[in-house]
């Protein structure tokens, strides 16, 4: 056993884990922080996506222990205090940018990253930094479209380009 | 996963002396150890990680024209900070998987892993790079054995991997779409003494040298002058993405755009 302390959405945690608790076991079964999906567990899908000081990274790819110390945030630090989606999770809802919503968490936390590191980005650059995002369900354009309008741009002028 | 207990040594010499404990093994990022460690492939007794090492993380560039990287730097960081003094290399860690395993994925762990499709190994090959470990310096030539095998002994870590500035160069590569990594992948790069290229991806002895390419271009640094060589299929490897013959076609289809490319 060791302990795992880290700032999780800006509340101070702490736990006794085991060496080999990862990440997302940490967020999900200690923390009932459950918004954070497990799609493949072999660092495939995105579905686990969450930030460790500021960068995104797959939560089932890492351990526990690795983020001692570290600020997380997970899709639960995304919405208001009251609960009110965050701009990046109303941009999804309006641009029906999910269906079944498994891959979204992950979806929005990558995207979340992307527009810290490049705010107006490119159809193009939008696909390339969504790599690692697996969607069963929505095709991906309307997840394209839900990060553009995230970022401000205007949606119909880009698809007329 | 089995049970196993954990170290974060802040030193290399703790960390190798953490290693030295029977079972002991370095996790870099993890995106590689982790998911062989969940399937039971690796099962150690210590995990000794080294991602908090502060003299093993960063880029910087020597008085002698290398760039050197720290061996716990992630892939992001070589990508963004590479740039200014060797953008072929920074290119090659920007393409590497996505955005969250660049984040965590280290090029210690890359050319220790020595993946037959990996990129690192192609930059560090196809750069003479000198690979700086906890004991000693082993050049590029002489580090890889072969897929997954390298000349690491047991508990030795690589701490530093310095890759020489090119004059010009460039890193091509035919992602498989499933898993990201090189299908193929080919990095070319020109100095004053010679045309390296190094090629990953294709063979099933892990990365080489194409040495035939590298005579015709350090004669003639021009994509058509490899338009007369021809790969051979043999010992290429084969699998439900593509054949041996169809990677053999890619290495020179890479290695000439390489050329073309190259900054
Ligand atoms: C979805 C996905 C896509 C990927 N795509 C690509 C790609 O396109 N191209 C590519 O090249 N790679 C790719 N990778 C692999 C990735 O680059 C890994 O970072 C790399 O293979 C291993 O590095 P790591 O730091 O994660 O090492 P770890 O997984 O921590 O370790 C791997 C091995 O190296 C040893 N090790 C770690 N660090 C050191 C060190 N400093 N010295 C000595 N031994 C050490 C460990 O003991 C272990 O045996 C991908 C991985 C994933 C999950
Ligand atoms: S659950 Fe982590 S990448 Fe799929
Ligand atoms: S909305 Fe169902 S997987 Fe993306």
């Amino acid at each position: 056993m060791t302990q795992a302390r880290m700032t999780v959405n800006g509340v101070p945690v702490q736990a006794d884990v085991e060496g080999r608790t990862l990440l997302v076991d940490f967020l999900r079964g200690t923390l009932h922080l459950t918004g954070t999906h497990v799609g493949c567990d072999t660092s495939q899908c995105g579905a686990c996506v969450v930030h460790v000081n500021g960068k995104a990274v797959k939560s089932c790819t890492m351990f526990a222990f690795e983020a001692e110390g570290a600020l997380v945030r997970t899709i639960e630090g995304m919405a208001g205090a009251d609960g009110a989606l965050g701009p990046i999770q109303q941009a999804f809802r309006d641009e029906h940018g999910l269906q079944c919503g498994f891959c979204t968490p992950g979806m929005v936390m990558s995207t979340a990253a992307l527009l810290t590191e490049n705010p107006k980005p490119t159809q193009n650059e939008v696909r390339a930094y969504l790599e690692g995002n697996i969607c069963r369900c929505t095709g991906y354009n309307n997840i394209v479209r839900a990060v553009l309008v995230a970022s401000g741009q205007d949606v119909n002028l880009l698809a007329a380009e | 996963m089995y049970a196993f207990e954990i170290e974060r040594p802040t030193t290399i010499a703790a960390a190798v002396a953490a290693l030295g404990f029977e079972g002991a093994q370095a996790l870099g990022g993890g995106q590689t150890l982790i998911p062989s460690m969940k399937a039971r492939l690796a099962s150690p007794a210590v995990l000794v990680s080294l991602t908090s090492i502060p003299e093993m993380r960063g880029v910087c560039l020597s008085d002698d024209g290398m760039v050197c990287v720290g061996g716990a730097t992630p892939h992001a960081l070589v990508a963004v900070e590479a740039a200014q003094y060797f953008p072929a290399l920074a290119a090659l860690a920007g393409q590497i998987g996505d955005p969250a395993v660049r984040n965590r994925g280290t090029v210690g762990g890359s050319l220790a892993n020595n993946d037959p499709s990996a990129c690192y190994p192609a930059a560090a090959l196809g750069t003479g790079a000198v690979i700086i470990t906890d004991r000693r310096r082993i050049a590029a030539d002489d580090f890889f054995n072969g897929m997954f095998s390298t000349a690491l002994h047991e508990g030795e870590i690589v701490t530093e991997v310095r890759f020489p500035v090119a004059e010009k160069a460039a890193y091509v590569k035919f992602h498989q779409p499933a898993s990201r990594f090189a299908l193929v992948g080919v990095f070319v790069a020109k100095y004053a003494d010679g045309v390296r290229v190094a090629v990953t991806g294709a063979s099933e002895g892990g990365v080489f040298h194409w040495a035939e390419a590298e005579v015709a271009l350090s004669g003639d640094f021009s994509a058509a002058a490899l338009d007369g060589l021809k790969v051979n299929a043999d010992g290429m490897i084969g699998d439900v993405h593509a054949t041996p013959e169809y990677r053999a076609h890619l290495v020179k289809v890479m290695a000439k755009r390489a050329v073309a490319g190259a900054t």
